[in-house]
C-alpha cells in the first residue's frame, strides 16, 4: 500500500486509457504525456499499459508501506525520498516506510511516478485511469490507500537510467495533421491557424483553451467524433484542443489533429505558453 | 415494412494516424442513421482484429485502428467494399424505451418560464413532451448522453443566458432544438423540465447502456410520488426500463 499524505495540486492515477467505449461516450482519458509515462514504465521493465501516478506541478506526499522499485519521468517538480533529493529517470529502491515528496515545479507541468508492476487501484471498462463518474474517484485526496505490489528490491538491478539533457517537451512547434473540416476554410484562413498561440486558462484534462481570436467564422457542421488532440475552431475564432478526458463528440469544425507526441509536448506547458502547430502529412 | 436499400457515397477521411473518419451526407435523417448502423454492426461482425473501437453520431462514423497492423488506403478499401457489399439495413431490432419523468417543479426548475415564454400551460408543454418517439442519434459529449431527434417546433427554446453551474443527474432539459437527459451532475444551460428517477447509464452494469443509435425514446409523466417509488427500485436494481420492439 501507498498512503496519501498530502493529494498535492491534482494527482490521478493514469494508465494509456479506456479503449473500446467511444460508444458509450466514455472518453479515453490515460496518461496526457503518454511519452513520459511510458518512459518511466520503461524504466522499471514494467507494461507500457500498467498505471502510474499523474502529479500535476505541486506535487503529494506519499508513504510506502511495502518496498518496491520507483522511477520518475517527465515535468521536473523536485522529488525527495525522506527528504533526499533524487532525480527523474531513474531507477529507486523503495523501502517499507520511505516517504515520497515533491518541492519546487523546475520544468514542465506533468510528472509521472511509476511503480514496479504499477498501482494497483480498481479497473473499470479495461483501465485503471481515473474519470469522474466511471472510476470511484477521479483525483486522490489525503489519507486514500493505493495498493502496490510488493517487490524486494535487492534481488533486482536499479541501474537503469536514461539520461536527456533537453527534455523532449523543451520545444515550442506542435507538429499536427489536416483535421477533418480544414478543408473547409480557404487558403488564407487556413494560413491564420499557424499564427502564434497561448494557452489560456481553463486548461486541464478536458481540454486547452487558446487565447487568440484566429478566425470568426460562420461555418457548422452536424455533431460528429472528436477524439484527443482533436483542436476545434470556435464560431468566435478561438481554438480549443481537445485532452485526454475530452467528450467523444463535438459540434465545431475539427480543423487538426495533434501527434500523440504532440499532445505529450502541450501537457507540459503552462497557462501563457506559447507556440505554433507545425503541418506534417499522414 | 421494408426498407428501400440504398447507397450513400461516402467520404473516408483520414483523421489523425489511426483513426479513419467515414462521413454519409451532411445531413440530419433516420435514413442515414439507419444506414450507419447496419454498417457498424456489419464491421462489428467481421471482427477485424486491427480496429481498436468505433462510434459514431448523426451523419458520421469514426473507425479507431492500429496503424501497425494496417495503413489508411488498405482498411480504407476494406470497409468501402464490405459498404457496397450490403444487402438491407434492416438486420437489427431497434426498441423504443419508455423513461418515467416527472414534471413537478421541484425538478422541472424552468418549466414555468418556458410556460411563460410560449404563453401556455406547463400541462400542455408536458403534453406535446411526451407526444414524441425521439430518434436516438448517437451517444456523446458525456458517458451516456443521448442525441435525440424530433423535439416538436413550438418547445424550441434557446439555453439560459446564465447556464447553471450543477444541474442534477436525471434533469430533463430542453437546449435550443434539442431535448435531453443529463446523465450525471454537469453545469449546463439546458432549460430543465423535469427529472427521471432512472440512470440510463449505470456504469456497475456488464453494459452500462442499454439504449442504441437509431432506438427511440419516449417520455411518459410519472407523479411526486412515482418518481420516488421507481427511485427506490433504481437503488434496489429492481427496475427495468420498459421496452418495445419497434417496426421498420
Amino acid at each position: 500500500m501507498v498512503k496519501i499524505l498530502k493529494s498535492g495540486m491534482y494527482t490521478s492515477i493514469q494508465d494509456t486509457g479506456r479503449v473500446g467505449f467511444r460508444n458509450l461516450g466514455v472518453p479515453l482519458s490515460g496518461a496526457m504525456d503518454s511519452v513520459s509515462a511510458g518512459f518511466a514504465n520503461a524504466l522499471l521493465n514494467n507494461n507500457k499499459n500498467d498505471a502510474v501516478l499523474e502529479i500535476t506541478m505541486l506535487g503529494p506526499k506519499l508513504k510506502f508501506f511495502e518496498p518496491t522499485l520507483i522511477a520518475i519521468s517527465g515535468a521536473e517538480l523536485s522529488p525527495r525520498i525522506n527528504n533526499n533529493s533524487i532525480l527523474n529517470n531513474k531507477v529507486y529502491n523503495i523501502d517499507k516506510g520511505d516517504v515520497l515528496s515533491f518541492g519546487k515545479p523546475i520544468k514542465g507541468v506533468r510528472s509521472y511516478l511509476a511503480v514496479k508492476g504499477g498501482f494497483q487501484t480498481e479497473i473499470v471498462l479495461n483501465s485503471r485511469s481515473f474519470y469522474d463518474g466511471i472510476t470511484s474517484k477521479n483525483r486522490l485526496v489525503e489519507n486514500d490507500f493505493i495498493p502496490i505490489i510488493k517487490v524486494i528490491s535487492n534481488k533486482i538491478k536499479t541501474t537503469g537510467y536514461l539520461k536527456n539533457k533537453n527534455q523532449f517537451f523543451e520545444t515550442s512547434v506542435l507538429e499536427v495533421y489536416k483535421g477533418p473540416d480544414f478543408e473547409l476554410f480557404d487558403k488564407k484562413e487556413q494560413g491564420l491557424l499557424f499564427s502564434d498561440l497561448t494557452i489560456g486558462n481553463n486548461s486541464n484534462r478536458m481540454g486547452f483553451r487558446l487565447e487568440e481570436v484566429v478566425l470568426k467564422h460562420s461555418k457548422s457542421i452536424i455533431t460528429s467524433p472528436v477524439l484527443p488532440g482533436t483542436v476545434q475552431l470556435t464560431p468566435e475564432g478561438k481554438l480549443i484542443v481537445l485532452m485526454k478526458d475530452a467528450q467523444t463528440t463535438g459540434g465545431y469544425p475539427r480543423v487538426f489533429q495533434l501527434t500523440e507526441k504532440s499532445i505529450a509536448i502541450l501537457a507540459q506547458k503552462l497557462v501563457g505558453s506559447t507556440f505554433n502547430f507545425k503541418l506534417i502529412l499522414n | 415494412m421494408n426498407s428501400k436499400l440504398i447507397s450513400y457515397n461516402l467520404e473516408f477521411k483520414q483523421f489523425g494516424k489511426e483513426a479513419i473518419l467515414i462521413e454519409w451526407p451532411q445531413e440530419i435523417s433516420e435514413t442515414i442513421l439507419l444506414d450507419i448502423r447496419y454498417f457498424v454492426s456489419e464491421i462489428k461482425k467481421n471482427k477485424l482484429q486491427y480496429i481498436s473501437d468505433i462510434n459514431f453520431v448523426y451523419n458520421s462514423i469514426l473507425v479507431m485502428y492500429d496503424s501497425q497492423q494496417i495503413n489508411f488506403k488498405t482498411l480504407k478499401s476494406i470497409l468501402h467494399n464490405l459498404y457496397l457489399k450490403k444487402k438491407s439495413t434492416n438486420n437489427v431490432s431497434k426498441f423504443v424505451w419508455q423513461i418515467p419523468v416527472c414534471y413537478d417543479e421541484i425538478y422541472g426548475l424552468d418549466l414555468h418560464f418556458l410556460a411563460f415564454e410560449k404563453q401556455c400551460t406547463k400541462e400542455e408543454i408536458i403534453k406535446v413532451h411526451c407526444s414524441t418517439n425521439y430518434l436516438v442519434y448517437g451517444i456523446g459529449f458525456l458517458p451516456g448522453f443521448l442525441y435525440l431527434g424530433g423535439l416538436a417546433r413550438e418547445l424550441y427554446q434557446p439555453r439560459r443566458v446564465e447556464p447553471r453551474l450543477k444541474v442534477p443527474k436525471g434533469s430533463v432539459g430542453i437546449g435550443g432544438t434539442q431535448t435531453g437527459i443529463y446523465p450525471k451532475n454537469s453545469p449546463g444551460g439546458w432549460q430543465i423540465i423535469g427529472k427521471t428517477p432512472i440512470s440510463v447509464f449505470n456504469i456497475k452494469n456488464e453494459r452500462p447502456i442499454e439504449i442504441e443509435p437509431g432506438d427511440k425514446i419516449h417520455f411518459f409523466s410519472i407523479s411526486m410520488n412515482e418518481f420516488e417509488i421507481i427511485e427506490n427500485k433504481c437503488k434496489a436494481g429492481i427496475y427495468e426500463i420498459r421496452k418495445e420492439i419497434l417496426d421498420g
